[in-house]
């Protein structure tokens, strides 16, 4: 099963290093992490997207929870959220491909953020499964560069995670 | 009494102190009177601060591994926070072992490593080395100092976090800069952590379904781990256990916190557990799991363990031990101890367990009459003989702090531990080496006590050097080396399992211990005909109380430790000494 686990933890130095450290000592797996402070400094917030059975994510809420900066930990997919994820990616854009990579830009409501002779840079937000979509409805030979975010999230409406 | 510091500098009206300075004081806050440890670059204004007071003590070892060991013994063996202090690099390097060995048995303890200046950090500096990182898998939390200001709050915060919720080791990282400087002291009294706040009391309404389950229970089963021990809750199980009449099994880690002379005893269970407990925790139809966290060593094959149908009651201070390994179908999230307590409180008059709980006794009884932990005496000294032996001769009353290996397996099953932190042995992490430096530690936080160190040539080996930091502290141990010239548990497997390929479990050239204790300026005896074992003992205990006493016992080299559950094999699979 596929979870996203919401993390608020203190916003020191290493604590990434905590959360990762655990992951890959007891064999859990991260796919995508991303992590800034909040609103408020003092706190990061850190998005995981990982897959296992009930009985691992079990094990891996409350391990989260046993790190001593760790504050507050959810499991986002439990109920529902939004999620997104950006994704900037360069792409080679000469000849009758530029027109072409305009209009796939448009069609996935993604902007043209740089331009240059021959090439272009789109920014993509959307659910992960859109920004695959993208990769494969273009030419892979024109796919210069991807950069992505991993996957952030939140709940919706009343569910929040604050301390 | 404390001698004022000869560098404390008054700026305006506020008493400025050194980052040094200030560890010391709140050591002394912390009403720590002894530390572990061995000096070096990155601490020597720490240790100057030492020097020039003589509240806390300093023991100073042979080795950093050592000086963790004796910390983490001191710890078990009373019921207060251990602390070690080592230098940078390969100081804390040499801390990593005990580090584990303390964190694998939820141990309380505070490490204070040196560290390079904070400028230097990073630079690849002498004896610099990420502490932070090496250590962070292995500690409950651990902390880098980087500034003077914050040194007295981190001090306060990592005593708080080693000794609550589930202890463990603490380490504390302090850059040799932040000792130097001068800042004002005051030790915060209390502490507020929003990201830490253990569970302390259980939640009634699973306690009360937990009364109702123990009430209907047939085949029940007390299963106590070393939360007994750490939560000092050994009195109220007794309490409890002896009001349910239920019978109780402890786990490697959890001897001596139920009376091992108990009736309702089976003794210890797992894979060298007794044929009864092993039995009765598999045929229980409820199990009511206290302190204990189900572990590979404990309940054998899962999917074996598996096949009985029962229900589980599992009191524990950290959610994440339940139902980890073992589905668990009341969990009870607290402090052993307080929720002893509400179980009892709500055992009213009218509480009554189901009468086929004395069918469940008799079916026990037979289990017991199998007799699983008897032995034939042969040609030379068995080493259960000599466990046998020592507890008569010390009343078992004794510290045994004990190595890893057969030796440990047959002082945990033929030493009777009535009282709890009694038993000292790396039950988790498996380190051999802690024998010698476990005595250590426990004769620190009890000078009084008789303190045998249960060995074996191996092990002993591993840290013997801390025989001079015994000469040096008068520390009276009575190592019971139980030589057999084999690597015991290892040739075990290999004869077992390895027809009989004793791949690198021999050792040859060992030196000759009584010499070796001598050269120490210790005693040392050899004995190797059945009839010495107890006047040497008996010797050892009272002509020589005060001196360490190195006995080299001489046995037989093929003994081996039964009952035994193979690995992957079930709990009730047993191998016993008489099917062989």
């Amino acid at each position: 099963m596929r979870h996203i686990i919401s993390i608020l933890i203190e916003n020191e130095s290493g604590a990434l290093s905590r959360v990762a450290g655990l992951f890959s000592a007891r064999g859990y797996n991260i796919e995508t992490l991303t992590v800034a402070p909040t609103e408020d400094p003092s706190l990061s917030r850190m998005t995981i997207l990982t897959w296992g059975s009930d009985e691992v994510l079990e094990q891996v809420t409350k391990q989260l929870n046993k790190l001593i900066d760790v504050v507050k930990v959810v499991d986002l997919s439990e109920a529902a959220h939004v999620e997104r994820e950006l994704m900037l990616i360069k792409v080679r854009a000469t000849g009758k491909d530029r027109e072409e990579m305009k209009r796939m830009a448009d069609i996935f409501r993604g902007r043209i953020i740089d331009v240059t002779e021959s090439t272009y840079v789109i920014e993509l937000t959307g659910a992960g499964s859109k920004l695959d979509s993208f990769i494969a409805g273009i030419d892979a030979g024109l796919i210069l560069e991807t950069v992505r975010t991993g996957v952030c999230g939140i709940g919706r409406g009343d569910r929040i995670l604050k301390v | 009494m404390l001698r004022p510091f000869k560098q404390q500098l008054f700026l305006g009206s506020t008493m400025m102190i050194s980052g040094a300075e200030i560890v010391v004081r709140c050591l002394q806050e912390e009403k720590v009177d002894c530390v572990f440890g061995y000096p070096g670059g990155s601490v020597l204004h720490i240790y100057d601060a030492l020097f020039k007071q003589d509240q806390i003590k300093h023991v100073l070892v042979r080795h950093e591994q050592a000086a963790v060991h004796a910390a983490d013994a001191f710890s078990r063996s009373s019921q207060r926070v251990g602390v070690a202090l080592v230098t940078s690099g390969p100081g804390v390097t040499n801390t990593v072992t005990g580090i584990a060995t303390a964190y694998m048995d939820s141990i309380p303890m505070v490490v204070l490593t040196g560290q390079v200046p904070t400028f230097y950090i990073g630079q690849d500096a002498f004896q610099e080395c990420d502490t932070v990182g090496i250590t962070r898998p292995c500690v409950k939390h651990n902390f880098l100092v980087k500034d003077v200001k914050d040194l007295a709050m981190t001090i306060k915060k990592a005593f708080h976090i080693a000794s609550t919720g589930r202890p463990g080791p603490v380490v504390v990282d302090i850059p040799k800069d932040i000792t130097a400087q001068m800042c004002e002291f005051e030790y915060p009294k209390s502490i507020q952590m929003r990201s830490y706040n253990p569970v302390v009391k259980g939640h009634l309404g699973q306690i009360k379904k937990a009364v109702q389950i123990l009430k209907e229970a047939k085949r029940p089963i007390i299963y106590a781990g070393g939360g007994v021990i750490l939560s000092d809750a050994a009195q109220k199980l007794t309490e409890l256990a002896h009001k349910l009449k239920f019978p109780v099994t402890n786990t490697l880690m959890g001897l001596g916190g139920y009376p091992a002379t108990d009736k309702q005893f089976l003794g210890m269970l797992g894979m060298h557990g007794t044929f009864e407990a092993n039995n009765a925790m598999h045929y229980a139809d409820v199990i009511l799991a206290v302190g204990a966290r189900f572990d590979d060593r404990v309940i054998g094959n899962p999917d074996h363990f598996g096949e009985e149908k029962r229900r589980v009651i599992h009191i524990d201070i950290d959610p994440s031990s339940i139902s980890k390994r073992v589905k668990v179908d009341v969990p009870i999230v607290g402090n052993v101890g307080d929720v002893i307590d509400e179980l009892l409180k709500l055992m009213d008059s009218d509480f009554k367990t189901d009468p086929d709980v004395d069918n469940w006794w008799k079916q026990i009884d037979e289990w017991r009459s199998r007799d699983s932990l008897r032995y034939k005496q042969a040609e030379h000294i068995m080493p259960q003989y000599v466990m046998e032996k020592l507890y008569e001769v010390t009343n078992g009353e004794a510290f045994i702090t004990s190595d890893v290996g057969q030796h440990q397996m047959f002082a945990a099953q033929y030493y009777k531990f009535d009282k709890p932190r009694r038993w000292i042995n790396s039950g988790g992490l498996g380190t051999m080496g802690v024998g010698l430096p476990y005595g250590m530690g426990v004769l620190m936080a009890n000078p009084d006590a008789q303190v045998a160190c249960v060995t074996g040539e191996g092990s002993i080996q591993m840290c013997i050097q801390e025989l001079s930091t015994c000469k040096q502290y008068g520390f009276p141990i009575k190592i019971i080396n139980l030589n057999n010239g084999m690597l015991g548990m290892v040739r075990q497997w290999q004869e077992m399992f390895y027809s009989k390929r004793y791949s690198q479990s021999y050792v040859t050239s060992l030196p000759d211990f009584v010499k070796l204790a001598e050269a120490y300026g210790h005693v040392g005896m050899k004995i190797e005909r059945i009839e010495d074992v107890e006047p040497a003992l008996r010797k050892a205990f009272t002509e020589h109380k005060n001196d360490l006493v190195f006995m080299d016992f001489i046995i037989d080299p093929v003994a081996n430790v039964f009952p035994m559950v193979s690995a992957g094999k079930g709990l009730t699979e047993m191998i016993l000494a008489e099917d062989l």
